[in-house]
């Protein structure tokens, strides 16, 4: 992968200055690459993880939820996926191998909301066969984030 | 009381200046001489489950064999150097304790053994403290800090020293041989009789060319003692643990002294050495995050007046005080007080150098950014 987007991938927020710096590229170099990327959907977008469970306000409930369906003739999965990825609550969608074929990430306000989303938006579609819900009771890493409050490095201020 | 080898070792000239920094809370350090990186995961959950295990006894005194034969599977596969694990390697407690012993079995009172220098602090000092004399072989910021083989061959004809040390990627410089500058200086080695410890424990960390071991040159083996460890690489430091490569003689020397003194080296640091050298991706993504820092922070000394020469290897490089005529300690000292950044006095690495000041990248680049400003600032207010 190019240097850029590693960098990026750690930190959206650098300045270009900082990332012409360390990839050894003029601004104008850098700031056309990343044009190129987001052209091409290979940068997707830039957002911020946050660690929810650290705010003082309510935070909102998240649902893993397996779901079973029918394939389609000549689409497979493609067209079901779609029907269900399109509801905003649905945060992520993944078609897997296994016992079960579409994995979901779900937010709600409360468990309420998300029960009601699976059972008056999910489970009647007429492809989906069944569906199994996780509750999400902590989250210790989230892509590549530790959570959690981890040590700090231990070194002395001056060594040899 | 104390005896006179051990007073007539000089106290550190800047251990005061050390314990300044110590003192002092908040400050920006540039003055570690360790990674900021924690050990890989793998390598700390191998020692825990070793632990759970129950392995807290002795080891053989070369070492656990396992950890020997991944070591010389691993200087085979990556450098194309064999080494018998029966009796051509011993594991050793860092590179600290291998010097010592390799100095102890290769010297007697009054032999002599050259040091390169900007050295690290431990060098002359070992060799002292085993009754050699010391002979420096300094290098210049004019030649990057690397020995020059007409001075070399100087020295060697001169002294007729017993041993001499090299180390690279050089602490406190960063700098480090290309292959054909290796055989250059090989080239006027070879021909005298004097035994070449060759300290690489930074032998990972390099940016340009691929580290290669003296030992691995046509014929030097015989006459190399290879020292390594994981410290810097896997960022292992309070582990402790290293090994020493070397023709079996000199091999089987140190293991006796080390069987009286040491024993072994302690089996959970052994057992997590092994591991180490399973774990390819954590080293190059730390190389990786050093280059870029090393490119930012020799770019921004350059810029703001402090000449540095440009290092290829460790996380240290050297730069010249030179423009701001001062004292590397004085320079520390206000620096330290006046902006809150440490950084090490040349002087420590050599009374020829105290117009420099060491500086350790292993640090985020926030901060070294952050650094640099202060730096900046305290130059402009000193006044070039």
């Amino acid at each position: 992968m190019d240097e850029i987007l590693e960098i990026l991938e750690e930190n959206a927020r650098i300045s270009i200055e900082d990332l012409a710096r360390l990839v050894k590229k003029s601004k104008k170099e850098v700031e056309e690459a990343i044009k190129k990327y987001e052209k091409k959907g290979i940068i997707a977008k830039y957002k911020t993880i946050i660690n929810k469970g650290r705010l003082k306000e309510e935070t909102p409930v998240v649902a893993l939820i397996e779901v079973r369906v029918t394939p389609q003739k000549d689409v497979g999965f493609d067209n079901i996926a779609q029907r269900i990825y399109r509801f905003s609550e649905v945060k992520s969608c993944y078609l897997l191998s296994g016992t079960y074929d579409l994995l979901l990430v779900v937010e709600g306000k409360d468990i309420q909301t998300v029960a009601r989303f699976v059972s008056e938006k999910l489970a009647p579609l007429s492809s989906v066969k069944g569906t199994t819900t996780h509750f999400m009771l902590k989250k210790y890493k989230e892509d590549g984030v530790i959570f959690v409050k981890e040590e700090k490095n231990k070194r002395l201020t001056i060594t040899y | 009381m104390i005896s006179k080898r051990v007073e007539k070792i000089p106290p550190s000239g800047i251990r005061e200046f050390f314990d300044l920094v110590l003192s002092k809370p908040n400050i920006i350090s540039l003055g570690v001489g360790e990674p900021d990186f924690i050990a890989p995961w793998r390598v700390r959950e191998r020692a825990i489950t070793a632990l759970e295990e129950g392995f807290t006894s002795y080891t053989s005194n070369k070492g656990l064999k396992i950890l020997r034969r991944t070591i010389a599977s691993y200087l085979k596969k990556k450098y194309g150097l064999s080494y018998n694990p029966e009796n051509e390697i011993l594991i050793t407690v860092g590179v600290s304790q291998g010097l010592d012993l390799a100095l102890r079995t290769i010297i007697d009172p009054q032999d002599k053994v050259v040091v390169v220098s900007p050295h690290y602090v431990a060098y002359p000092a070992l060799v002292e403290l085993n009754l050699g004399k010391v002979v420096f072989l300094e290098t210049t910021s004019q030649e990057g800090f690397k020995v020059n083989s007409k001075e070399l061959h100087r020295i060697l004809k001169k002294e007729k020293p017993k041993a001499i040390i090299l180390n690279y990627p050089s602490n406190p410089t960063g700098v480090t041989y290309s292959k054909e500058e290796l055989k250059k200086i090989w080239s006027v080695l070879s021909k005298e009789d004097v035994v070449v410890i060759s300290d690489e424990i930074y032998g990972e960390i390099v940016y340009r060319e691929p580290h290669i071991p003296l030992a691995s040159l046509k014929g030097a083996k015989s006459k190399v003692i290879l020292l390594n460890g994981f410290s810097k690489g896997w960022a292992m430091t309070g582990f402790r643990i290293g090994y020493a490569c070397g023709p079996k003689k000199i091999i089987e020397g140190m293991t006796k002294i080390h069987s009286f003194n040491m024993l072994c080296a302690p089996i959970i640091s052994q057992i997590a050495g092994d591991e180490a050298l399973k774990c390819r991706g954590e080293v190059d993504a730390m190389v990786k995050e050093y280059r870029r820092r090393r490119d930012f922070i020799v770019k921004e000394l350059n810029r703001i007046g402090l000449a540095t020469v440009k290092p290829e290897g460790a996380f240290y490089c050297f730069p010249s005080l030179k423009k701001y005529k001062m004292d590397s300690l004085e320079f520390a000292k206000r620096l330290l007080l006046e902006e809150k950044v440490a950084v090490v006095p040349g002087k420590a690495f050599g009374a020829s150098y105290q117009g420099f000041i060491r500086i350790s990248y292993a640090n985020s680049l926030e901060n070294l950014k952050e650094a640099i400003i202060r730096i900046e600032r305290f130059l402009k207010n000193c006044g070039s």
